[in-house]
């Protein structure tokens, strides 16, 4: 049997055979490397088991100058604020204080709408009417409340799966969809691969596609934001994945090195397209504890719960703001759907697996701690999943109103040529002209 | 007017962009307190505070991450990689963050920086101080590519660069950061203050980026050459005694072909002059845009004076080197033809 490996234990020594034996040839050690292997694959059932789900509350504030020292609790366990019982406890859950039914009731019709967008995009590449779509089903509570709590003026650097920024920014669905269609409604005028959003107005900074690269912008930014006196903060995202990448590691130098309001966040959803989160964590125990390396506070957060989301987001915020420096934020969290369109994660991973995630679906807990709260109902959640989900096919009947794959209304290729630079060079202007345009 | 060698006139751009722009920043490995090995930014932060000129740590691809997140924001970042051999890690950042950032996000983001770099040999750098990637950074949309060759241009050009709303990699000769080179390692250097190019203006002047420089008219056969090179070869045609007209390109992207197109025209014959690697080498570009443009007045065909295509040695620099010899041959060769 594959030996199992970490997420919380760190990975399991692969030296040993299945006796325990060590292999010797002569005098000399057989030396065995470690690969880590996800703890269950399509034909086994899903098994997580080797990740340790502290209880909620238990876990205490830090003071905002807190340095990455005083951390290691905090980078090692979870932040869980929602108990079992779907109420919030502990000194986490002090920290928010009271909070409105309104706030929560946002929160929840942010992700119900997350959710209801990926499904009919995803149905819309089904149908052929775009080419790609990217899903972050299972972790909609990071992006969208994250954002509630960022101020007009910060900028996210956020990876393809962070559509979640955009909706809890109020990004209009017109723009968002236009751009996942490439008609004429899209802000970027076909120029980018679907789902790679760019919405400066909105916080929401251009996305690459190269792995990584937005992290270290995101300190260069928050520099920019703190040498001109923006008071403004920047965050970055990246997923457990893209850790691996150098600017990972460029990003918590120079953040450690010169100190600005940056806000680093680490999505671990588990899943690299096929490749399990320990071929990136290696024997790290927890990506949080990679920061205290580097001397900055990282706190570990249950990305399903989102009280603790927002306890966390607003500290780390708040932090970052008074000028205390950058903090990383791991969110443990699991992606439940596939990595893409492209992709058929039955291939290596159990069918069940998210099913099987211990930390639950971030829309069910909100949901029943509202219910339990006594400020919803499963009948308001069927109406408002029926509202949400008609406005959302409304503003998709009329983006595709605009062209479709299926029923294209090209846009020019003059735009090809347009903004490569701030004046178009002789050299471009004739390979337009070329195009007949 | 002052006298200035190349270091100084890239110190002095700086220095007046600094002063007229609260936008502009300079960093790079070493550049802070000790002013940079080739200490083209000395004296900087003692003027400007350490907010404005700061030392980095040895992390490429950092230094420009960095930039990009602050060129999106408005500020305009001057930095320096402290080799063009170790510009690698950054690659990534330049080419498929900077240079694409106003295309992808349709002009939401611009990237208006500056990436300095010593490029070029003849200092026995060995392979890891001596390469000339220009042509890695000519073969990407976005990018702007100057190279300088002397006080005066490097100084108008790179405030030019720092003034471009677009990235601009800026490559500066390192073997005449302190005077002209012949070509002849035993020769009597040369300094800048003993060239009419090393005079140059205390305050702020630019030089257009895309426009080349006739530096030597002539009618027999045009001779194409950045950086370092140009100076090499005027040294070997006044030798000769070639009728050459020699162009010094100055903007290697975007290329001024006008230029280019008007002296083939006149003379006929063309000979390129690199020291890069042959192959793929920038003149491969700059011949196909001159037979593409000029075919019907050339009278013979045009050659490349390159790098060997071989990393670049360390002990036998001046073999690797195009020097004076294999330009004579070239040029005599095109004549003949």
């Amino acid at each position: 049997m594959a030996d199992i490996s970490i997420t919380t234990k760190g990975a399991r020594e692969a030296s040993e055979d299945e006796s325990g034996a060590m292999h010797t040839a002569g005098d000399i050690t057989r030396i065995r490397l470690q690969f880590p292997h996800p703890p269950a694959r399509p034909d086994q059932p899903a098994d997580f088991s080797a990740i340790t789900v502290p209880e909620a509350g238990i876990l205490p504030v830090p003071p905002l100058d807190i340095e990455a020292g005083g951390c290691r609790d905090l980078a090692l366990g979870m932040v869980r604020v929602l108990d079992d019982n779907n109420q919030p406890v502990g000194p986490w859950a002090d920290y928010l204080g009271d909070l409105s039914a309104d706030r929560l009731r946002q929160g929840l019709r942010d992700m119900l709408k997350m959710r209801a967008i990926d499904r009919r995009m995803l149905n819309a590449q089904r149908q052929g009417k775009t080419s790609f779509y990217l899903q972050c089903t299972g972790e909609e509570a990071i992006g969208c409340c994250f954002q509630r709590e960022l101020s007009q003026g910060d900028m996210n650097f956020p990876t393809y799966r962070q559509q979640t920024l955009l909706v809890a920014a109020d990004y209009p669905l017109e723009q968002m969809m236009g751009q996942l269609y490439s008609n004429a409604l899209d802000p970027l005028k076909g120029r980018q691969l679907p789902i790679m959003h760019s919405a400066r107005d909105y916080g929401f900074f251009s996305i690459s596609g190269n792995l990584g690269t937005q992290y270290v912008q995101a300190v260069g930014w928050a520099m920019a934001a703190a040498l001109t006196g923006t008071g403004k903060i920047a965050a970055g995202w990246i997923g457990d994945g893209a850790t691996a990448s150098n600017d990972f590691h460029s990003a918590l130098l120079t953040a450690s090195v010169y100190v600005p309001p940056v806000v680093l966040n680490v999505v671990n959803n588990q899943w690299a397209i096929s490749t399990y989160t320990g071929i990136a964590a290696g024997k790290s125990e927890t990506y949080a504890a990679r920061a205290l390396g580097y001397g900055i506070p990282a706190i570990r957060v249950d990305g399903n719960d989102y009280l603790a989301v927002m306890a966390v987001s607003r500290w780390a915020i708040a932090r970052a703001r008074q000028g205390q420096g950058p903090v990383l934020i791991e969110w443990f969290t699991y992606r439940a759907a596939a990595h893409s369109t492209s992709d058929d994660p039955s291939a290596y991973r159990p069918r069940d697996e998210a099913r099987a995630w211990p930390l639950g679906d971030p829309v069910e807990r909100l949901k029943a701690h509202l219910i339990a709260r006594g400020d919803w109902s499963e009948e308001r959640q069927v109406q408002a999943e029926a509202e949400i989900l008609d406005e959302v096919n409304a503003v998709q009947k009329a983006v595709e109103a605009h062209g479709t794959f299926v029923d294209p209304q090209p846009i020019s290729p003059a735009e090809i040529f347009l903004n490569v630079y701030a004046d178009m060079p002789e050299h471009l202007r004739r390979q337009r002209q070329e195009t007949g345009y | 007017m002052a006298r200035m060698t190349m270091i100084e006139a890239l110190r002095s751009a700086m220095d007046v962009k600094l002063a007229d722009d609260p936008s502009v920043i300079v960093f790079g490995e070493d550049v802070g307190y000790f002013g940079g090995v080739f200490r083209c930014t000395a004296g900087l932060q003692a003027r400007y505070g350490e907010e404005r000129v700061f030392d980095t740590p040895i992390n490429e691809s950092a230094i420009v991450g960095m930039a990009v997140g602050m060129a999106a924001q408005g500020m305009r970042p001057c930095v320096e990689i402290q080799f063009a051999d170790y510009v690698f890690p950054a690659y990534d950042q330049i080419t498929q963050e900077a240079a694409r950032l106003r295309h992808r996000s349709n002009g939401q983001f611009t990237c208006p920086l500056v990436v300095r770099m010593p490029t070029g040999g003849g200092i026995f750098g060995g392979q890891t101080h001596s390469q000339s990637p220009e042509a890695l950074f000519t073969h990407v949309a976005g990018l702007k590519v100057v190279i300088p060759s002397n006080p005066y241009d490097a100084k108008g050009l790179l405030i030019a660069a720092i003034e471009d709303p677009d990235p601009v990699i800026f490559l500066e000769p390192k073997r005449i950061y302190n005077g002209p080179f012949a070509g002849d390692p035993h020769g009597k250097s040369v300094p800048w203050s003993a060239h009419p190019a090393g005079e140059v203006p205390e305050g702020h002047y630019s030089v257009p980026l895309g426009t080349a420089s006739v530096c030597r008219e002539g009618s027999a056969v045009t001779v194409l050459a950045y950086g370092t090179m140009v100076h090499v070869a005027q040294a070997t045609v006044d030798r000769m005694g070639v009728d050459a007209e020699i162009i010094d390109l100055r903007t290697l992207l975007p290329l001024d072909l006008d230029t280019i197109r008007a002296s083939v025209e006149k003379t006929g014959r063309c000979v390129v002059i690199h020291e890069a690697t042959r192959t793929s080498g920038f003149g491969a570009e700059l011949i196909a845009e001159v037979q593409e443009a000029c075919f019907w007045h050339l009278l013979a065909p045009i050659l490349r004076v390159a790098g060997w295509d071989a990393p670049y040695p360390h002990a036998q620099e001046w073999d690797y080197f195009p020097g004076p010899d294999r330009i004579a041959r070239a040029l005599q060769q095109v004549m003949e033809a």
